[in-house]
């Protein structure tokens, strides 16, 4: 927590502006890019939301309490992580069995947990926890871990998913599934174990199938197929390939996309909003997005490598990558690459669950980076 | 608490992990890459392609549809006008309360039962913002009753539209006819882009006929819509092009002096010009409101036209068939000097009836008594059948077919409205074809005095009377005076349509029958002498009387009314003045009796308005 003085002796001139910084425990470069990102959000939401200045005012109230968390976050000592780990996932496995009991339904599944003030996600939850909690049993372990300390560490990120995939949503508990598996990857586990997983999924995809909702196959039908019911289940696609396409190079300008004014494109405040975007901004605006996402995603890999303990570098390794899972999923859903899977685009979308998430994420990597002891040279 | 993690096992873990994470790294790159060159394949390579969906998407065409054009008569008279009609609009998503409403809106405004129901039907079939007719023709008073009360009831509106008015109600209906909805088979033949605005469509008469002038061209204007169909604004707009107008050669004036010469018997009265063929008069009665068939009459209603025994939708003009009678003695005699087989001092002795050699069968005249020694004049003015019973004869059913058939008999006229029939010519082939029979004798002798087989409408009368007074010339009778479409100043004025003329041989037979036919009007002792003896002008004419034969099927025996109906049907053909005709008239009164007392008054009236119009 105490920065050496030798470091802080050197900048003499931003002195305080450097001591305020590393007072906080903020990653500067992150945060600069986290902000603009955010900005840039609000600036889409606020054509995507038909200009209305409340769904603004609701999204920066959120980005605001989510920005607090994230600095609250950041001054916690990352070894405090590592032993809240197990807890932490306990509650969230506790939870998740709650809501498939009492949890209330909305959109024809059981995500919520009402907690009479507010409602709350408990999967949402688990994307923090279960990275925690693989990366804390495997930190302890020599790497590459184990067979038997891979079962273990396997068996632990997959209660929690089929919890989620049983409310059902395919998307969340992919993604949490997902993070779990960057954990294992990170820690290195073999190619050859790898490419025998890659099989067994490739296998057990006509299972999956089975076990699917109709909705479900609907939706990877109409990724195939999305003219074949261009009023029902392929109307997204179908539509956003239209906002997307006819934006063109240097987009219709903002406020100026019919596709989402006139409402002919589904979901654009939340799930679609890339589409407005690309409509809006055109092929030139979205380069610049994609840089902006990919220098917080670097930024973050970047983090990881520094990080001074196993267990830091797993999470934080395990957060980035599963933070840019949910960039390219969305993106790839919106532009027609990928099933609709109802996935936000981080930051971006409006929602104020998943922005929580993301930037507590963050603030656990801005911990992570500020809270380095130096190695003596 | 990483006591057992070596130096050495820690730099392998971090390199371990410094690897991945730069394979993570790269394959995030190309994630990015590949994205990248999706959107490039969307915004570049199929930019147009989107565009044109994404205009698709949002422009929608909407037709406007085009002004009727109005119809008028030769002197400018309104007969068909579109006139602004008041009805009664709610527009679901403005309302609160639909019932309370509606219950709300019967308090003030008479809504019946049916208005309701067609209301709620087409309720669930609109969307929510679009506005349903509720009521349709408020009167003025009813639009001022709610407009006071407007404030109570938001989504609630007083919509004007064009409707199609007549102004006149039923006169000259069978002439002018009416618009009606456009129903399934018309939509097969109309051009679709054109109607596609369009509600109503010509169903009878000169609206039907004429519905390529009266129409006009839809507009369109390009509106940018919403996903849910909602209007957002309007884009680019052409405008329709208004139906040209149309002036009738009917004279409206003239026209009802026809109708209440007829007063309230069924009948027919047509009048022609003939050098021009312009039918002035156009009359058949009893006649109908078109008002209520413009926007769907009610069945009740229209079961009480259809089903009366007056026949009020039935255009006796165009359709109806009668044996002509006496009316075409004229003609006969015509035909007798035409192939030489009589002349006009030739006599024939009447002695009230008429026998073939060898036959025990009596024909017998009009006049029991007979009229004596006959020449062909006295044969027409006094319509002595004995006289045309002998020249039939003498002619033969061939000669008589082939030269009636020259007048037009058993021909349609080809009048510039659809829907008229025939009538019906006999000849040997046509009865063999259709009663297996041979001709016998007996019908060539009836035929002569216009009985037996043939019919005729009053439309080929009045055409063949036309001709006559041309001294031949025939042209094709016609109910457009001229058309005016948009732009153009002055009406352009059609050209009579000539047909070819009769080929008669020696020019003063046609003026000893028309001596002979104005013997008819002026000679006291003619059959018409009764509107003649006054006549400021000559008129030449001939009457008729065509029997009627028993009780149709369907008719109900009551005494009275079968002795009315059983009366002979009364006919008068004419044209004056006989010199420089300017109007032909053929008139019929059904069960009317005498042609001279019943028929022949109805033409005096309506050539009196037409030859000295002041002097009514």
């Amino acid at each position: 927590m105490e920065t050496d003085p030798r470091y802080r002796s050197g900048w003499s001139e931003s002195r305080h502006y450097r001591t305020l910084v590393r007072r906080l425990h903020i990653d500067v470069p992150l945060f600069i890019g986290l902000l603009l990102l955010s900005l840039t959000g609000l600036v889409i939401l606020y054509s995507a939301g038909g200009q209305d200045s409340d769904v603004i005012i609701k999204q920066g109230v959120r980005l605001t309490i989510a920005c607090a968390l994230m600095l609250v976050v950041a001054q916690i000592n990352p070894r405090h992580y590592a032993s809240w780990a197990p807890w932490f996932a306990g509650a969230g496995l506790l939870l998740l069995a709650t809501v498939l009991v009492v949890g209330d339904i909305g959109k024809g599944a059981q995500r919520w947990l009402d907690l009479g003030f507010m409602r709350f996600q408990p999967s949402e939850m688990m994307k923090l926890a279960l990275p925690m909690a693989v990366a804390w049993y495997l930190a302890d372990r020599p790497l590459p871990p184990s067979a038997r300390h891979l079962f273990i560490a396997c068996a632990l990120a997959i209660i929690p998913v089929l919890l989620i995939a049983r409310q059902p949503d395919l998307g969340t508990a992919t993604l949490v599934a997902a993070s779990g598996a960057f954990v294992l990857l990170l820690a290195g586990i073999s190619w050859r174990l790898i490419a025998a997983l890659g099989v067994l999924i490739g296998a057990s995809i006509p299972v999956i199938w089975y076990l699917m909702h109709d909705y479900q196959r609907n939706r990877v039908w109409m990724l195939l197929d999305p003219e074949s019911d261009p009023l029902g289940a392929g109307y997204h696609i179908i539509q956003s390939k239209i906002a997307i396409g006819s934006g063109g190079i240097f987009g219709k300008g903002w406020l100026n996309g019919t596709q989402s004014h006139l409402e002919f494109l589904p979901e654009r405040s939340t799930d679609f909003i890339f589409a407005v975007f690309a409509e809006e901004f055109g092929l030139f605006g979205i380069l610049l997005l994609l840089t902006l996402f990919l220098f917080i995603v670097l930024r973050g890999l970047l983090i990881a490598t520094q990080a001074q303990d196993t267990f830091t570098r797993l999470l934080s390794g395990s957060l980035v990558l599963t933070f840019s899972v949910y960039v390219f999923v969305n993106i790839g859903m919106v532009v027609g690459l990928l099933p609709v899977v109802g996935i936000p685009l981080p930051l971006i979308s409006f929602g104020g669950t998943a922005m929580v998430t993301q930037l507590i994420a963050f603030g656990m990597l801005m911990s992570i980076h500020t809270h380095r002891k130096l190695l003596p040279t | 608490m990483k006591e057992r993690i070596t130096i050495k096992d820690y730099l392998r873990e971090s390199h371990l992990f410094n690897n991945r994470v730069v394979f993570a790294g790269v394959v995030i790159v190309v994630l990015s890459l590949i994205i990248v060159a999706r959107l490039i394949y969307l915004q570049v390579v199929g930019h147009e392609y989107y565009t044109t969906l994404s205009n698709k998407n949002r422009v929608d065409i909407v037709p406007i549809p085009p002004t009727r054009g109005l119809i008028y008569d030769r002197r400018g008279t309104l007969l068909a006008q579109n006139l602004p009609s008041f009805s009664l609009e709610i527009t679901p998503e403005r309302v609160a309360d639909l019932e309370a409403t509606l219950q709300a809106l019967r308090k003030l405004i008479r809504i019946t039962d049916n208005d309701l129901e067609r209301f709620r039907n087409r309720f669930a079939n609109k969307r929510r913002f679009e506005a349903i007719p509720l009521r349709l023709r408020l009167s003025d008073e009813e639009v001022a009753r709610f407009s006071v009360d407007r404030h109570r009831f938001p989504g609630v509106e007083i919509a004007a539209r064009l409707m199609r008015d007549y102004p006149l109600g039923a006169l000259a209906v069978h002439a002018i006819g009416y618009i009606g909805r456009i129903d399934e088979d018309e939509l097969q033949r109309v051009d679709l882009a054109n109607y596609s605005g369009t509600s109503h469509i010509g169903k009878t008469g000169v609206e039907k006929q004429y519905e390529s002038v009266l129409h006009g061209t839809v507009g369109h204007q390009a509106v940018e819509t919403n996903a849910q169909g909602r209007v957002i604004r309007v884009l680019e707009r052409t405008l329709p092009t208004p139906g040209g107008n149309l002036y009738l050669t009917i004279d409206a004036d003239l026209q009802r002096v026809a109708e209440a010469a007829l007063g309230d018997n069924r009948g027919a009265v047509i009048a022609i010009v003939p050098k021009t063929g312009e039918i002035v008069a156009f009359a058949s009665l009893p006649g109908f409101d078109p008002n209520p068939f413009v926007n769907g009459i009610e069945q009740k209603d229209y079961d009480k036209l259809a089903q009366s025994p007056d026949h009020p939708l039935f255009n006796r003009i165009l359709r109806g068939q009668y044996p002509p009678g006496s009316t075409i003695k004229p003609f006969i005699g015509l035909a007798g000097l035409e192939y030489n087989v009589i002349n006009a001092r030739n006599q024939t002795f009447c002695p009230g009836w008429y026998a073939l050699e060898g036959d025990d069968r009596r024909y017998r005249d009009w006049r029991r008594e007979g009229h004596g020694v006959t020449t062909l004049a006295k044969a027409i003015y006094q319509s002595c059948d004995v006289y045309f019973y002998d020249l039939a004869f003498t002619l033969g059913i061939d000669r008589m077919y082939e030269f009636m058939s020259r007048f037009g008999f058993g021909r349609s006229t080809g009048i510039d409205i659809a829907g008229e029939v025939a009538g019906l010519m006999p000849s040997r082939e046509w009865k063999r074809a259709t009663h297996r029979l041979p001709w016998f004798p007996g019908e060539t002798i009836i035929t002569g005095i216009g009985q037996g087989f043939m019919l005729a409408t009053p439309l080929q009368l009045a055409h063949m009377i036309a001709t006559l007074a041309n001294r031949g010339a025939s042209v094709r009778p016609r109910l457009a005076y001229a058309i005016q479409d948009l732009g153009s100043e002055q009406p352009a004025i059609l050209e009579p349509v000539q047909e070819e003329p009769l080929p008669i041989v020696k020019a003063e037979n046609w003026e000893t029958i028309i001596d002979a036919m104005q013997e008819t009007a002026h000679n006291p002792r003619g059959t018409a002498y009764g509107i003649g003896k006054n006549a400021p002008y000559r008129i030449a004419g001939k009457t008729g009387t065509a029997q009627v034969f028993g009780l149709k099927e369907d008719e109900k025996y009551v005494k009275e009314e079968v002795a009315l109906r059983l009366r002979d049907h009364a006919m008068f053909i004419a044209f004056a003045p006989a010199g420089d005709p300017q109007i032909a008239i053929a008139v019929i009164v059904e069960n009317g009796g005498s042609g001279g007392l019943a028929a022949a008054p109805v033409a005096r009236a309506v050539m009196d308005k037409f030859l000295k119009p002041g002097a009514t």
